[in-house]
């Protein structure tokens, strides 16, 4: 096992096209989301919204909805109402007067190359060597040349601590350090912002400092991040907004202070007390 | 590892001595491991190798094999032309086969209740109904439908062929191949792609990678793994399945020699030929697959499994070492 991996981010992963606005301007926002599988109602109308630079926490009890509301945001869910906008772009949407037409596949393919996801099981491309799947997508998603996304994608694997795994097969990597390869993955698409889907659930405990550090530093960078997570140390330290989510509601949203010290709601005070050491 | 004289006496077992000087003092190091010893597995040795031996004499001293006929029409050149014939039946049937099947399983795995229907009631079909028969209903199309339009469907037609003209036999025996073996081969594929972990597409779609990248940097080759072995299999298959063209009169393998003996009368002795040519066949396409099979386990498993090669280089790297060990432990005694 390396050691954890040292970071410093100096350069907020903004976009060539587009880009962030200045800090403070609105990167999500989402507007009376629905989602139902079938006769289960997941999600029943989440509003949310989330600044530029900001890290977002979304916490809340299993089934509470949260990962399907992350998903939602780089349309790898459908919503069923309301809407997703990111960076003031309709997110797997066009709208018509009154009407949202579905975008096509290509568009909304588009759409998502410059919106980051980080998976619970990492699914790295276990084909593929390290180096390749973090220059995957840059190449075939954003028309990059082959050759500046290898060396950004030198650049991101040296950042995350994995410069000297550049060469090697995902399945000869601990967790944490696939891990820390699919945020480099996420990291090369230059995305406006970053979504991560309860990254450290599927790592053995003492593998989740070297992810959070990670995280960590890309949140001191200025990186845009939503991030469910059942991590509350992490989200009392880094986390600029708490959201508390339960059956499918926005039931508690404000600071780590705020959230985590002095729930106002009985349900969130009932589940921190069980996360809580 | 630093053991004093003085406890390694103490603890050593008795066929070790202490001597202070032997820079082998350890005493592990000094122990000989002794496989246990399989009497029955050697017993079952000698039994098979027995059987082998008869059998191998019946081969060679039974005059009725005819060893010399087989060597006269091995390499004749009319044998090696049907050789090419069957080759060029299995490569346009595989290949067509399996173009075909993996549109067939994308339809079965469309989200179109119709493409779905099509491709199940295809697949039902043609895995069915016998090869042989099918084969009859290509080479007899012309009976079916006298000529075969080219237009607009249920609108004029721009040209028309006369089907007995279209249809040779050779297009009847790859028609009637190929199109059997996409019955299978789409079930091969779609075992495929199926196999693959549906995390694998999801990161790719979260990555906005395009839909046919997707498909063929992404899918396809984690597919492969699942797909190469039945599809070795089915290879193999083709190659001994083409045989049964022999009733269209098409001059592969098996037909030629059929059209030998009859002429000659020496029955065993061809059919040996083909049984030799086939297996020639068959053993390389194996070869083939262990390299290409190897090929998609990059990345899958943690360590390739070795080529014979590099098999018996480690056996050989293994030997060395014992006999240097032995050399060791014989100039310390």
């Amino acid at each position: 096992m390396s050691a954890p991996p040292r970071v410093t981010v100096t350069e907020p992963a903004a976009g060539p096209s587009g880009g962030p606005g200045p800090a403070g301007t609105l990167m999500v926002e989402l507007r009376g989301v629905h989602k139902a599988f079938g006769a289960l109602e997941v999600l029943r109308g989440v509003d949310l919204t989330v600044r530029a630079g900001e890290v977002t926490v979304l916490l809340g009890p299993s089934g509470s909805g949260k990962s399907t509301l992350l998903r939602t945001i780089n349309h790898l869910e459908k919503v069923d109402r309301g809407f997703v906008r990111v960076d003031g772009e309709l997110i797997g949407y066009r709208q018509a007067g009154q009407r949202l037409h579905e975008l096509s596949e290509r568009h909304i393919l588009r759409q998502r190359s410059h919106i980051g996801f980080v998976f619970q099981s990492f699914n790295l491309f276990g084909h593929l060597t390290v180096l390749d799947n973090v220059v995957e997508a840059p190449v075939s998603a954003q028309g990059r040349d082959r050759a500046e996304a290898v060396e950004h994608a030198r650049e991101l694997l040296a950042r995350v601590g994995l410069a000297d795994r550049a060469d090697e097969y995902p399945r000869r990597l601990s967790g944490g350090q696939q891990q820390r390869v699919a945020i480099a993955r996420a990291l090369a698409l230059r995305p406006k912002l970053l979504l991560f889907d309860e990254p450290t659930s599927a790592l053995d405990p003492e593998l989740v400092g070297e992810v959070l550090d990670v995280m960590r530093n890309l949140a001191l960078g200025g990186t845009t991040m939503v991030v469910v997570t059942h991590e509350i140390g992490f989200a009392r330290e880094v986390a600029d907004t708490v959201v508390f989510l339960d059956e499918g509601r926005i039931i508690e949203r404000g600071t780590p202070a705020q959230v985590l010290d002095q729930p106002r709601e009985a349900r969130t005070r009932a589940f921190l007390s069980k996360v809580l050491p | 590892m630093t053991i004093s004289a003085h406890t390694a006496a103490a603890h050593a077992p008795p066929t070790t001595r202490t001597d202070s000087n032997d820079t082998a003092a350890d005493p592990a190091e000094r122990l000989t491991v002794v496989p246990a010893r399989h009497p029955w597995r050697w017993v079952a040795t000698a039994v098979v190798a027995v059987l082998t031996a008869m059998a191998l004499h019946a081969l060679v001293t039974n005059a009725a094999w005819d060893w010399g006929t087989v060597g006269q029409f091995l390499f004749a050149p009319s044998i090696v032309h049907a050789v090419g014939v069957t080759l060029r039946l299995t490569a346009f049937g595989i290949v067509l086969g399996f173009v075909l099947g993996t549109l067939l399983a994308l339809m079965r795995l469309s989200p179109s209740p119709l493409l779905r229907g099509v491709s199940w009631t295809y697949i039902w079909i043609f895995r069915s109904v016998p090869l042989i028969l099918q084969l009859l209903f290509w080479y007899n199309l012309a009976l079916l439908y006298r000529a075969i339009s080219f237009g607009i469907p249920f609108g004029p037609s721009f040209f028309a062929v006369g089907t007995m003209d279209l249809i040779s036999p050779l297009t009847a025996a790859v028609l009637g191949l190929s199109l059997h073996q996409a019955a299978y081969a789409a079930e091969v594929v779609r075992s495929g792609f199926v196999s693959v972990d549906p995390g694998q597409m999801e990161a790719a779609a979260a990555l906005g990678i395009p839909r046919l990248r997707q498909f063929r940097r992404i899918m396809l080759p984690q597919a492969m793994r699942t797909i190469l072995p039945t599809a070795g299999n089915e290879l193999i298959g083709l190659v001994k399945g083409t045989s049964v063209v022999y009733i269209m009169a098409l001059s592969e393998l098996f037909y030629q020699v059929q059209v030998i003996y009859t002429r000659n009368g020496r029955v065993i002795p061809l059919l040996l030929v083909a049984a030799i040519w086939y297996l020639a066949l068959t053993t390389v396409m194996s070869i083939a697959q262990f390299y290409i099979e190897r090929y998609y386990a990059r990345g899958a498993s943690r360590v390739l499994p070795p080529t014979p090669l590099q098999r018996l280089r480690a056996s050989l790297r293994r030997a060395e070492a014992g006999l240097a060990r032995q050399r060791r432990r014989r100039s310390t005694a």
